[in-house]
This record gives C-alpha cells, structure tokens and sequence, in this order.
C-alpha cells in the first residue's frame, strides 16, 4: 500500500496527491490504483495534482501508464487540477500526455467521466469545458 | 561571474531527488525567480538529479546563486563517477535513452535552461552544468 489514499465515490475512485512524489511512491501508486479498479469494479479514476509543484518525465510517466491501464480495465482516467506553470513546462520539456486526459477541476472532471462511462463516443475530446 | 552563497548535497536515492527539487526551489525563490521560472528549473534539475542516481550511482550537487552585471541566477552542477556516456550527443535525442524511460531527461533538461553544458568520457564520470537567469 502507498501512502496516497484512493478514496471510492460511486463507481470511480479519486486520488489526491498531497505529497511530493518521490519515484518509488510514484510505482507504488501506481500499482495500487490498478489493483483497486479491478477490486472496486470502477469505471473512473481522477487523479487530483493540484498540490504538485512539479511533474517531471517520471510522473508524467506515471499519469501516461496509469491512463493506459485503466483503459485495458474499461475505466477512464482523467488528471485534474494542474496548475498553469507545471503545464508550461510539461509542454517545454516534451511531455504532451497523449492518452491522458485532462479536466480543469474535480467537478469538471467528474462530469467528464459520467459523460464518458454513459456515452464513450461523446467523450473522445481529451479536455472538459 | 561572481558566485554568492554555493552549497553542496549529496544526491544517492530517490529521497535525496526530492530534497534536490526542495533545495533548487528554495535557491530560485532567492534569486527572485517567478513561480514559472521556479517549475522549470526546479523540474530540469529533478531530471538530471534522477539521472545522477540511476545512470550515475549517486553524486553530489552544487547549487550557485551566480551574479553578472545585473542579471541573477542559478547555476547547478551535478556530478558523478559512474560510467559515463559514450555519445552524448545520441544521449541528447529526445526519446532516446538506455533506462527505460521516455528518453526526455537530459533533452528536456536543456530546453527547461537557459545555459547547459555535459562533460562526459566511459569510465570518467559525468558532470552536467545547468544555469537559468532571472529574465
């Protein structure tokens, strides 16, 4: 177990990430997270980073495969919360999070999820307005 | 150059990656860094500082609040003793990399800076040298 707790709502599980991250808690959650969606049957993931100063290629990496595993497992992640000077230097340093998809806050990233577990097809846009 | 208020850290595991980000951020704050120019150093040096531990065995970083003119900034040096890169300038390709992961840590370390230079040989060890100014 990882020291980031994964709270249940419904049928989505939300994670909040409160801690800097450091590389072998990045794993951990990782792990952690794939194993409750089967556990949990959930549809959804949200992943709240809005307390990350940073986010490296190594959480990116995280975000990417958390998103692509939950995709495999039938539920849909999203990122939520990033705050504008980690965007700008994701985008600087290379990182576009193809496969992730993003929404502005935790409200807006729950109806991204309700859209996209209802209707698949009118959720393919990567960004809830 | 006139170099104000260096310090040295010891940078062997993941943790020490983190106190690495605490410290650079720390640093820049004092040079009077805005918050975008923070993420940005603060991030090439949590990439290299992983390098330093994974590729290098472990280093040392030296942080430097570095004077010119009127211009401040930071300077950080990271250095190793590990094996060293054969080709550093395969080693800079984005997406290329030996480890496993995305292949953007020194590619993207060097766009996130405004100065960046890799001293490297096999079997000497690598010392990588990354400055960003207050603009």
């Amino acid at each position: 177990m990882s020291e980031i707790p994964i709270l249940k709502i419904g049928d989505c599980l939300l994670v909040s990430i409160q801690v800097d991250m450091h590389d072998r808690l990045a794993m951990e959650l990782q792990d952690d997270l794939t194993s409750r969606i089967v556990s949990e049957r959930a549809r959804g993931v949200m992943i709240d980073i809005s307390a990350l100063e940073i986010v490296d290629s190594f959480i990116g990496r995280m975000l990417n495969n958390i998103a692509a595993m939950s995709r495999v497992l039938d539920a849909v992640t999203v990122v939520v919360g990033m705050r504008p000077a980690v965007a700008i230097t994701l985008v600087e340093l290379g990182l576009s999070l193809t496969g992730v998809r993003t929404a502005l806050n935790v409200d807006k990233g729950l109806a991204l999820i309700r859209r996209a577990i209802d209707d698949p097809r009118s959720a393919l846009g990567r960004r809830e307005r | 150059m006139v170099v104000e208020n260096d310090k040295t850290m010891a940078i062997r595991t993941s943790d020490d990656v983190v106190r690495v980000r605490q410290a650079v951020r720390a640093r820049a704050v004092e040079a009077g860094f805005g918050i975008v120019d923070q993420t940005k150093l603060v991030t090439a040096a949590s990439e290299i500082a992983r390098n330093t531990v994974d590729y290098g065995g472990g280093g040392t970083l030296r942080l430097e609040i570095v004077r010119e003119g009127s211009r401040r900034g930071v300077q950080l040096t990271f250095c190793d003793n590990g094996p060293g890169i054969a080709d550093i300038q395969t080693a800079m390709t984005d997406g290329y990399t030996t480890g496993g992961g995305l292949g953007l840590g020194l590619s993207g370390a060097k766009r996130l800076s405004n100065e960046f230079s890799i001293e490297s040989a096999p079997g000497e060890g690598t010392t990588v040298t990354l400055a960003r100014w207050k603009l």
